[in-house]
Parts: C-alpha cells; structure tokens; sequence
C-alpha cells in the first residue's frame, strides 16, 4: 500500500472519530415539555418570552443574576435562570434561543453565550416598527 | 397619483445601470466563451474584443450604481428605501459608505466592484488565458447582477432592486395616500445607521473583506479554464500571484472582522465562531490548501489534482457562504447573520448552478490532470507541505459541517443543535490542527523539494528545536499557564499547541536569519509563517489567560440566587462614588456624560486603581442608543492598552438605561425651624432657611426670589450630611430644586411656604436614587501578540506577492 494511501485512511478513520465526537456533543431543539423529559440533559429551546410575568435583574443586589419566564409554541412556560447581566434586548426579543438544562421547573443557563436573542433590530431593520412608524399621520 | 417633492431621476437611472451591468456581462459571457472556443484565430480575436467591451461596459455600470446609491444616500433622499432604511442626517459622514453595505444590495455590489477591478487587472494580464477565465468571471458578474435587479419574470421576484422607494416597499401603509408625503415628520430623516456598526473598522473591513472574496475568483476561473481548456498546467504559474493575494487579503478581512469584535462587541473577544465568521475563514483555509499545493505543483510536478479540487471547493465554499449568511437560515445560531430577503431560491440556484458543474468537470477531467506515479519522499518538503494542506482542508470541512447543523436540520428534518458550550466544541477540535499545522510550519523549512539527507536536516532543525523547547520550559514553569477549565487533558494540548506555535516562529524566523543567506527578498514565505506562528501563539494565550478581573471581592454575599456561589459571578456593581474592592483594583464609578449633540452616546467614567502600586487609570465604556426607531442600548467597551496585556471593560448594565420610573412618591411634612422628621435610618432637622442663598452651589441674587433650606441628615449611627434644596419663583411660577443625599438614599424638596413661617418639605426615600453601573471587565494578556502576528503575516504575503509577479514578468519577457 501506498504511503499517500494510508494517510488517507488515517485521516478518513481520524475524521469520523472528530465527528462522532461532535455528534455526541450535539444538543437538540426540544420544546419546554420534551426538555422536562430530559432533565438535566443540555438541550436547546426557541420560545418566546412569557409577558405576563416579570423579568427579574436587580443588579443592586446582584449583577449576576437575572431570571425570566418563556411560553413555547404549544403553550407551555417555564422559569429560566441566567447566571450572567440580562441580555440587552430581551424585552423586545421575537424569539429567544436558549442553551442549558432543565431542573425541575426551572430551565438554567450557565454559558453566558446560552441565550441568543433574535430582535428583529438587530443588524437589520424591524420591517414592523418601520411600517407602524409610516402608518402613524 | 403625482407625488410632489420626489427625485425619481437617480433611481430610475440606477436601475438602467442594474439592468445594463446584467445584460453587458451575459454579452462579454457569450462573446469570451466563444473567443474561448473558437478555432480560427481571426475568429477568437474578434469575439474576445466583443467579451471586453461587454466586461468594460460592465464594469462601468457598476460602478455608476454604486455612485448614484452613494449619491442617493449622501443627499438624504429618504424616498428611497435604501436611504430611509440605512442612513440619517446626524449620520457622520465617514460612515456614509457604512449605509452601502449595512444593506444586503450594497454588499453584492461591492462584491461585484472588486470583481470588475480585478478582471480589469487581467485583461492586462492574462494573455492567452484571457478568454475562458473572463467566461467564468463574466458568468459570475451576471448572477450577481441578478441578485440586485429586482424584477419579477412570471410571478417570481429576481433579485432586490436597492433603488426601490419606500412606497413601493410599504405600500399600504396610509401616509402614501397623500401626494405630498414627503413632506411628513416620518419621512424627514431616516431610521439610521445600526449603532454598533458606526465604528471605523465597519467602515474598512468590508470593502477588504469583500475583495478577499471576490479574489477567491480568479485561481476558481484559473483552475477552471485549465480544465476546459485541457490545458491543466498552463496556468498554474500565473496564479501563484493570486493565491497569494488572495489568502493575504482574505486573511487580513477576517482579522479586521476579528478587530471590529474586539473593539465593539461584547462577547469579550475577537472570535467566538458565530456561523457568519466560520463562513469567511473556511473558504480561507481551503485557499490556504491550495495556495501551498499549487506552490509543491510548480516546484514538484506533484499535488495538481488537490490544487484544483481545492481552488474550486474554495470558491463553492465562498458560494455556500453566501447562502448561509444571507438566507436567513441561521437565524437561531448566529447573532450578525442577514434575515431573508425572501430569495433564498435565487441563492439555492445560484450556488448549485455554479458548484455542481465545476465538481463535475473536475471528476470528469479528473483522470487526465498529471500526476506523478511515483512517490513523494518522506524526507521531501512537498510530502509535509501536502500533509499540512490536507490538515487546513480537513479543518475547514469539520467547520462547515457544524457550522451547516441548521441547513442539515433542514434537509433531513433533524433538530440538532450545538451544545451549551459552542466555542469548546470548535477549540477542541481545533487546538489540534493548530499543533499539526505548527509543527509542520516549522519543520517544513528546512526539507528541501524532492529529498533531503537526514544528517543534514538533523543538523539544520535542531537548533531551533532547542530553542523552542526551552522557550516553552520557560513559558511552562513561569508563564501560568493553568486554563483548567476543561480538565488537564485540554490544558496539555494548550501547552502542546503554544509550543508549535513558538516552533513555528522560532524556526522561521532562524531560516530567514541562517537558511537564506541574506536573500532577504525571498523571505517572504518564512516571514508570513513567524507572523502566522505569532498569531497562533497570541490567541493562545490571550484566550487560556483570559481573566474576569470584574469579580465580587466585596465579601457581601449576594441575594437572590443561592447557586451564585458556585456560578460565575462576573459582573460587578459600582454605586457612584464609592469605591469597590475588585480583585486586584479598586474600582469607582465616577460619573456619566452623555457628549454627543444628540445624546445617542452615555459615557461612563470609571477609575481603576491598583491595590499593590500608585498605577490608576480611567476607562469610558459607553452605551450607544439603539437606532431604527429602537428603545434601549448597544453597549460598547472601552481599552487599556498595555504593552502585553489589554484591560477591557464594557457596561452590563446602568441605571440610567431604564426608562422605568419610581413609582415611590414623595411625601410632605410642615415643618418649623428646629423640627424633625424621621426616615428609615435616622432623622432629618431642618436648620434654618436661608433668602437668595449665594454660594458655591446656587447664585441668587437680590433680584431673585428664592428660600433655600439648610437640613442636616443625622443618621443612626450619628453621622450627619448636608441637604439644600431650593424654593425659587420664576416667571411668576413656582420652581424647586431638589437635592438628593445618595448616601441615604433620600431626596429632599422645598415645596412652599406655609402660614406661620413653617415650610413644606417633600421627602422621598427610593433605592433607586443612586446612580450605579454594572460592571464587566476582562484582562487579556498579549492580545498584541496577535496583532503584532497579523502585521507581520501580511507582511511577508505582500513580499511573497511581489516577488512572484516579478518572477512571472521575468518568465514572460525570456519567453
């Protein structure tokens, strides 16, 4: 066998090693049910936030904690607790990306990069805010 | 309807500008792939005149689109979306470019610029390889046009037209029911420039980036002319100059990218694999590969299949990326991707069109290309060149595929994700290519092409080697290098991956010295590998060095959140004025400003003190006020910048940036001379009330009327501070001015006077009285290494660029 050959083939068996590896760090989209379920286990949410009830940040206490509630697509809600500032936006957040583990009731991040917010500002224009700003005369 | 006060002209003739760069260049597409097919010279010749000037024509009109966009937007014209969407009138002027490609439009149509200047460079250039690689060139320009065309054939857009008004955008919305709309508050000034790309970076890294794009072109034309041609190693010579240019180029966009993140971001780096940065540097490595096994092919006869395959995988990537960045696919995985256009068929079918053929004609081609039977030795450079761009090549494939999770989710109706911990899921991978790509960076060198003796390798490496090895023992034992976040298993490949980094730059940096005998002109190589060496070593240690200097060192346990103490606490709070222990500083937060004439920026002035030294210094991390019509703030951080180690901090949070209000209402009390009133933590006696005070903070006159109450604040513990609020009449109306004791957390307010010389005080007891920050701040130790690496990298890529094109002019004028 050629020497090119069995690198190749090095690389190939090395190459599937690295993406088993991954596939194995892999969290999946799960709804706020499912990831009851799966408690203790990293998933990953879309949902939106819950409005009814109020986002907690008290940076005079503590900057370092900030906690929210969010509906899902079917209905239901869960606490979330964040252990890092609260995000920018989150108030006008379409959509919410979250990253961490479900505990109990309470959905918990503990990677500050957990939360992804989707604002429809963000890096491109609010298409609605833009049209309520024409429709007002 | 006859809307009064619109400029249609510039957009109307834009437009034609559009329409004519697609039509010139699907006419220099036909005439160039004619010219390239033809048999008769007469015949080639003629076509290829044709194939110019339809490019030249091209070129022109792309470029007048982009002047009248410029136009559009530097005038103000608001009745044009482009302008109303992307600018404003208080917008400074350096950042009008900026406004071009915040859009989608401009930022193809910048990609289609540097695509006409650099086919301009070849038409001067390319001699004999002019015609089928302006086919390809011409080919790509027209699909280009079509993204920004804007015109719907049979019911389907094609394409979004950047010169549309904004009543054809909103077109229900009412005010446009009036033919002198324009002359309403809305349309007077547009949403603005997005606050975080109003940064000088914004202003320069695209247009590099983009040209770092768009070169990735011509070694994909190239390469593809070869094959067409069957003509599979006329050209490879000609294209060193490119690949060079365009990795350098490439490179130094990302860098840039990674510059503006650092500056202006706050994810506390300059690198953080969000999709839309993976999608620029896996075409970069790709080209990389192929840079190196096309310089092996020249030098070697070996590796001309991977070069071609790579140049076109580079540019499918550059394709896919485009895609990926622009379809809004990436929606829940990136924080800067675009949102749909609504046109992510027209990218689907503009990325397939060209990637599919070019992959087939290379596995059709495939048996024909040369190749050497025999092979390469193991004591040869090419052999280890080719090992290292197999290495990039791999690497740029495993960071495709993580980065496509959402379009495989969207193929095969899965719902992976990544993980909590994105950044080691890539670091972990990828601290291994850089060990294998820095040792063989620094061994590589010192084989010659074809065979080496051993002895004579041996005795050439190991100098370095030494060197290196005890530079690392250093680092080792002193250097603290104890990132053991991960586990030690992880640590130890930092150690290991630092030490092929320094390898790399030591060993270069000893060939340029020793192996070159002061031919100092064809160092360039080795000088891009000590900058690329230098890089590697900077980010390494930057980020397994990164520190939270913002910890909680006060001693007060917080409430609130009973895990906090095993979590990461790493945002500090500063009460005005008062000084707080953090780490090893004192911080104080001194005050806010907000200096810019439209009270967009809040300045926050904070001083930093050393505990162990006199050393002190201020930093400004500012907020920025959302543009677009948004409420709320873009935080942005602010440096300082030491020799080996940059200070960084930025503003989580700040009282001032809530618009809710306290709801806590003041309460009054009569009072007389010598009375008290009671607050929560003492007691508070009014002193005397003094007419028209003058002092250092108030300067009343006789002519005025105005009471100023002097209040003493006593506390429980028996301290005591000062209140003077003022009572005053202005214009026949009443007027007060409060004053607060933060301390205390009281404000106190003179109100009025009443009947038998007792006086109204108002009094509010609120915690939100107290103007106070949240803080982060990170220490990022020789970031400049980095930086200083990058420098030098391109450095050495401009030398390389020089010398080939003086070779290759050399080559053409013995010929």
């Amino acid at each position: 066998m050629k020497k090119t050959h069995i690198i190749i083939l090095v690389c190939i068996a090395l190459s599937i090693a690295v993406l088993i590896s991954f596939m194995g760090d892999l969290s999946t989209y799960e709804t706020i049910a499912s990831a009851k379920q799966k408690s203790g286990k990293n998933v990953t949410i879309i949902a939106k936030l819950d409005n009814s009830k109020p986002i907690k940040y008290d940076p005079r206490t503590n900057p370092n904690f900030t906690s929210f509630h969010i509906l899902d697509t079917l209905g239901n809600k869960a606490q979330v607790v964040y252990h890092y500032e609260k995000p920018y936006d989150i108030e006008k957040a379409e959509r919410i990306v979250l990253k961490g583990k479900m505990r109990g009731d309470v959905f918990e991040i503990t990677s500050k990069d957990g939360i992804l917010i989707k604002c429809p500002s963000k890096y491109k224009d609010d298409p609605k805010a833009a049209h309520n700003n024409l429709s007002q005369n | 309807m006859e809307y009064t006060g619109e400029h249609l002209l510039p957009g109307r003739l834009g437009h034609f500008f559009v329409l004519l760069s697609f039509v010139a260049s699907l006419v220099a597409t036909i005439s160039y792939f004619k010219s390239a097919n033809a048999n008769i010279r007469e015949e080639a010749a003629s076509w290829k005149r044709l194939g110019r000037i339809g490019f030249i024509l091209d070129g022109f009109s792309v470029f007048a689109v982009f002047s009248i966009l410029l136009y559009i937007v530097a005038t103000h014209k608001f009745e044009y979306l482009y302008a109303w969407n992307h600018s404003s009138r208080s917008l400074n002027f350096n950042y009008l470019l900026s406004c071009i490609w915040e859009g989608q439009e401009g930022s193809f149509l910048l990609w289609t610029i540097w695509h006409v200047v650099l086919g301009g460079i070849l038409l001067k250039t390319a001699g004999q390889w002019e015609a089928p690689v302006m086919t390809v060139i011409s080919f790509i320009q027209m699909c280009l046009a079509t993204m920004i065309m804007g015109i719907y054939v049979f019911g389907s857009k094609i394409g979004s037209n950047p010169f549309l008004l904004v009543r054809e955008f909103y077109q229900d919305a009412p005010i446009f029911s009036r033919p002198d709309y324009l002359s309403l508050g809305q349309m007077q000034d547009g949403q603005g420039l997005n606050q975080l790309l109003q940064n000088y970076w914004m202003v320069i890294h695209p247009p590099v980036l983009f040209l770092g794009f768009a070169s990735v072109i011509v070694p994909f034309a190239y390469a593809i002319a070869g094959l067409w041609k069957k003509n599979y190693n006329g050209w490879t010579k000609a294209a060193v100059p490119w690949a060079l240019f365009s990795t350098c180029i490439l490179g130094t966009g990302i860098l840039m990218g990674a510059a503006w993140a650092y500056e202006s971001l706050t994810f506390g780096g300059y690198w953080a694999w969000d999709p839309v940065e993976n999608a620029s540097l896996v075409p970069w490595l790709v080209m990389v590969a192929g840079m190196h096994t096309l310089v092996i092919y020249n030098a070697t006869g070996h590796s001309l299949r991977p070069t071609y395959l790579f140049f076109i995988l580079s540019f499918v990537f550059i394709l896919y990326s485009t895609y990926l960045t622009r379809s809004g696919d990436l929606q829940d995985t990136s924080v800067h991707a675009f949102t749909s256009l609504g046109m992510n068929w027209q990218l689907r079918i503009f990325v397939l069109a060209i990637s599919v053929p070019s992959l087939v004609l290379f596995f059709k081609r495939f048996k024909a290309i040369p190749s050497i039977a025999k092979e390469e030795s193991t004591y040869s450079r090419e052999f280890w060149m080719f090992i290292g761009s197999l290495v990039f090549f791999l690497s740029a494939l495993f960071i495709i595929i993580a980065t496509s999770l959402p379009v495989i989710n969207k193929i095969f109706h899965t719902s992976l994700a990544m993980g909590e911990d994105v950044e080691f899921a890539y670091n972990r991978i990828e601290v291994f290519v850089a060990i294998l790509i820095g040792i063989l960076t620094a061994v590589s060198q010192y084989l010659k092409y074809r065979n080496t003796t051993k002895q004579y390798f041996l005795k050439k490496i190991a100098v370095p080697t030494g060197i290196s090895v005890v530079i690392c023992l250093l680092i080792g034992l002193f250097g603290n290098i104890n990132y053991d976040k991960y586990g030690p298993g992880f640590l130890a490949a930092i150690h290991v991956a630092l030490f092929a980094a320094i390898y790399t730059v030591v060993s270069n940096a000893f060939y340029v010295w020793a192996g070159l005998n002061n031919k100092f002109k064809a160092a360039g190589a080795s000088i891009a590998h000590v900058g690329f060496g230098l890089m590697l070593a900077g980010i390494l240690i930057s980020s397994s060095k990164k520190e939270v200097l913002s910890y909680n060192t006060t001693g007060i346990n917080l409430r609130f959140d009973p895990q906090s103490k095993e979590k990461s606490q790493e945002n500090i709070t500063l009460i005005k004025s008062i000084r707080t222990d953090m780490g090893k500083y004192h911080a104080t937060y001194l005050n806010s400003d907000s200096t810019d004439r439209n009270g967009t920026m809040m300045y926050f002035r904070i001083n930093f003190r050393k505990k162990d030294s006199a050393e002190e210094f201020t930093l400004f991390p500012n907020l920025i006020r959302n543009t677009k019509g948004q409420e709320g703030f873009s935080n942005n951080p602010d440096s300082k910048h030491y020799w080996n180690k940059d200070i960084f901090s930025y503003i989580s949070y700040a009282d001032n940036m809530d618009k809710e209000s306290d709801t806590i209402q003041f309460k009054s009390y009569p009072v007389d001379i010598n009375d008290t009133i009671y607050y929560s933590n003492g007691y508070i006696i009014l002193n005397k009330v003094v007419a028209n005070p003058f002092n250092e903070r108030y300067q009343f006159t006789a002519a005025d009327t105005a009471l100023m109450a002097d209040i003493t604040l006593v506390t429980k513990e028996g301290r005591e501070y000062k209140a003077l609020p003022v009572f005053y009449v202005k214009d026949n109306q009443p007027r007060y001015i409060l004053d607060t004791v933060f301390a205390q957390n009281v404000a106190i307010g003179f109100s009025r006077v009443l009947n038998n010389k007792k006086i109204e005080l108002q009094v509010k007891e609120s915690n939100k009285l107290v103007p106070f920050v949240a803080l982060k701040v990170y220490e990022f130790p020789f970031i400049n290494v980095l930086w200083l690496g990058s420098f030098v990298m391109i450095t050495g890529f401009v030398m390389s660029i020089l010398r080939r094109v003086k070779l290759n002019r050399a080559m053409k004028s013995a010929v």
